[in-house]
């Protein structure tokens, strides 16, 4: 208790702990303050701002002669009572260590200072059993609900999380002057990705670690083309600067593992001059409990969790790996999905099953896929009425994928609006069936397509001549449903060199 | 004050680095600008002397008022023209 005794809550330093210093470049450190003991025995968490905590005086008086309660106050310091016995949590670290989420909370504590049981409000026969002392509160209700703990407070809990859990981040703490724009001071240090981010304080790093079970300083991947270590603090530190809510970094973390590995190969499709960059594509329930859209404008803007986890993923890349345009990104191009390029699958309406399931996962598993792709080219058929027609006109726009005389060596992302999905449905074909039709239609004579033909340099070797081609090879095909109910539109998302000297796709499962 | 989370590897200093400092002044071209505070021009018409003694160019620039930054047409042409800037803030 006395070590931490002139702290307020809310204070970032602990003068007795002489726990912050600041170096000569201007940066903090800090260290964690040691966690108060309780004193042994029955112990109240009491407030004076709380009815049933004054309510319950006289109990409190009356268990501490019969049983030597101590009572912990939050904000009167001696709670109407001079007594060595009633001590006050002055910067609620008590409180806020030992999770008290209501006031009047009733504790037992070992000698060790553990609790070892514990019960909230106030109920005479509750009291009773627990403390083991008869006869309770004569004369008082029988029954009367808590009040909310003040460490929970949402005027307080920013701040003492900041306080007491802010010392578990190992990131370095920057300050910003008070004379500095936040946003331009981020952006001059080379943090942004042209569009503003959101300042990534301490409350707002430990409120996005929230959303995850996972320990902060969990390494998750090593991040090209640095090759640095990302541990799932700095994961959560660019979430918030790209506008993530804590409930979306499960899904962030997910896409980094996709991302950094030699199968996707994340430096491969930075470093290129193709203009490809991630593009997640989110299955399974997740996706509906972070409300991603998959529906109107799945592909567009205005969704927050479509908006930002892709980009998250690139700010990941950016800070943490070092990859930035002109630098060791060397797309001729670029594209405007190199941003930040997520959304979801429209499972409900699939009878195809998804993305996920048809690369092996589970429909209730939660993942995401990262695939190498440029921004969404959208193929109109709005005469089609038949399966035939449609994958025909399907495959003759597919042929183009990165160029009509580029085959096998490119992948593709095929996103089937609902309309288009049902020309083939209503028809009784299922995926497999699709998937071989437009195998069919997508072998190519490679006469049409030999270096030369038709006067045009780029083509397949002579050697090729004769032969029937595949546009992609096995698997080189991915289809996705995704898209409003109304409208003949799908849209395709060329992909960049695939196998083992370019970028395979990737899905990994969300786990909390 | 706000205090944030280096969102980066932490392999380069989050301090700003300096410019390196020049060898020699002879050569180069150095900015004098007088953020019109009364008698920065004295202190750099003195300065000005120095530096045409060591070889350098001098390129002389006016703030319109101290009480604001240099606008930013001012600070792109400084830093386009001058290899140095020395900035007078006297009184």
């Amino acid at each position: 208790m006395n070590k931490t005794e002139n702290n307020e809550p809310g204070t970032l330093t602990n003068e007795a702990d002489n726990s912050k210093t600041e170096n000569e470049t201007g940066l903090l450190s800090l260290t964690t303050p040691e966690v108060p003991p309780l004193p042994e025995g029955l112990v109240a968490v009491v407030k004076r701002d709380c009815p049933t905590c004054v309510l319950v005086k006289p109990v409190l008086h009356d268990l501490h002669r019969r049983a030597g309660l101590t009572v912990i106050s939050q904000d009167d310091p001696d709670f109407g009572e001079a007594a060595d016995w009633v001590l006050h949590d002055h910067d609620l670290a008590l409180s806020w260590h030992h999770s008290i989420e209501t006031v009047p909370t009733l504790l037992r504590v070992s000698s060790q200072g553990i609790v070892t049981a514990s019960t909230v409000g106030w109920s005479r026969p509750q009291w009773e059993q627990f403390t083991g002392v008869a006869d309770l509160g004569e004369g008082l209700t029988e029954w009367s609900p808590g009040c909310g703990s003040l460490s929970v407070d949402p005027a307080h809990a920013d701040t003492l999380a900041v306080r007491f859990g802010s010392a578990g981040l190992h990131s370095r703490r920057v300050e910003l002057a008070s004379l500095e724009d936040e946003w331009e001071a981020m952006w001059n240090r080379g943090w942004s990705d042209g569009l503003p981010v959101v300042p990534p304080t301490q409350a707002r790093v430990l409120r996005m670690l929230e959303g995850t079970s996972r320990d902060p300083s969990e390494v998750i991947a090593v991040v090209p083309p640095s090759l640095v270590e990302c541990s799932v603090e700095k994961i959560a530190v660019n979430a918030v600067m790209a506008g993530c809510t804590p409930e979306y970094l499960p899904v962030v973390i997910a896409a980094v593992q996709a991302s950094c590995n030699d199968e996707f190969n994340m430096h491969g499709v930075l470093a290129t001059t193709m203009s490809v960059g991630p593009v997640l594509v989110v299955n399974g329930p997740i996706a509906a409990r972070i409300a991603m859209n998959s529906a109107l404008n799945a592909l567009g803007q205005g969704n927050r969790a479509n908006s930002t986890i892709g980009r998250a993923l690139q700010l990941v890349v950016r800070n943490v790996g070092g990859g930035r345009p002109g630098e060791v990104d060397r797309a001729t191009l670029g594209s405007p999905a190199k941003v930040g390029f997520c959304f979801a699958e429209n499972e409900a309406d699939s009878p195809w099953g998804s993305l996920a399931t048809s690369r092996g996962w589970r429909e209730d598993q939660s993942t995401v896929t990262v695939f190498a792709g440029e921004s969404p080219r959208i193929f109109v058929d709005q005469r089609s009425r038949n399966p035939e027609s449609l994958i025909r006109h399907l495959a003759q726009a597919l042929r183009v994928t990165g160029s009509p005389r580029m085959l096998l060596g490119i992948d593709a992302m095929l996103v089937l609006s609902p309309e288009h999905m049902a020309r083939f449905v209503d028809a009784g074909w299922g995926r497999n069936d699709f998937m071989a039709a437009l195998g069919e239609e997508l072998l190519i004579n490679s006469e049409e397509v030999l270096s030369g033909a038709d006067g045009i340099a780029e083509g397949l070797p002579t050697a090729a001549a004769g032969r029937k081609v595949p546009k992609f090879r096995d698997e080189g095909l991915l289809v996705v449903q995704a898209g409003g109910d109304a409208g003949l539109f799908s849209a395709i998302i060329t992909g960049w060199s695939n196998g083992p000297g370019g970028s395979d796709p990737v899905t990994h499962e969300i786990t909390p | 004050m706000t205090v944030v989370l280096d969102p980066t590897s932490e392999l380069t200093p989050a301090a700003r680095q300096r410019t390196a400092r020049p060898e020699s002044l002879n050569g180069l071209t150095i900015g004098l600008l007088d953020i019109s505070k009364p008698r920065g021009n004295v202190f750099l018409d003195r300065i000005s002397q120095r530096l045409d003694s060591l070889g350098a160019e001098v390129i002389r620039y006016t703030k319109p008022t101290f009480s604001k930054p240099a606008p930013v047409d001012q600070r792109h042409e400084i830093a386009t023209n001058c290899d140095a800037v020395i900035e007078a803030l006297a009184d």
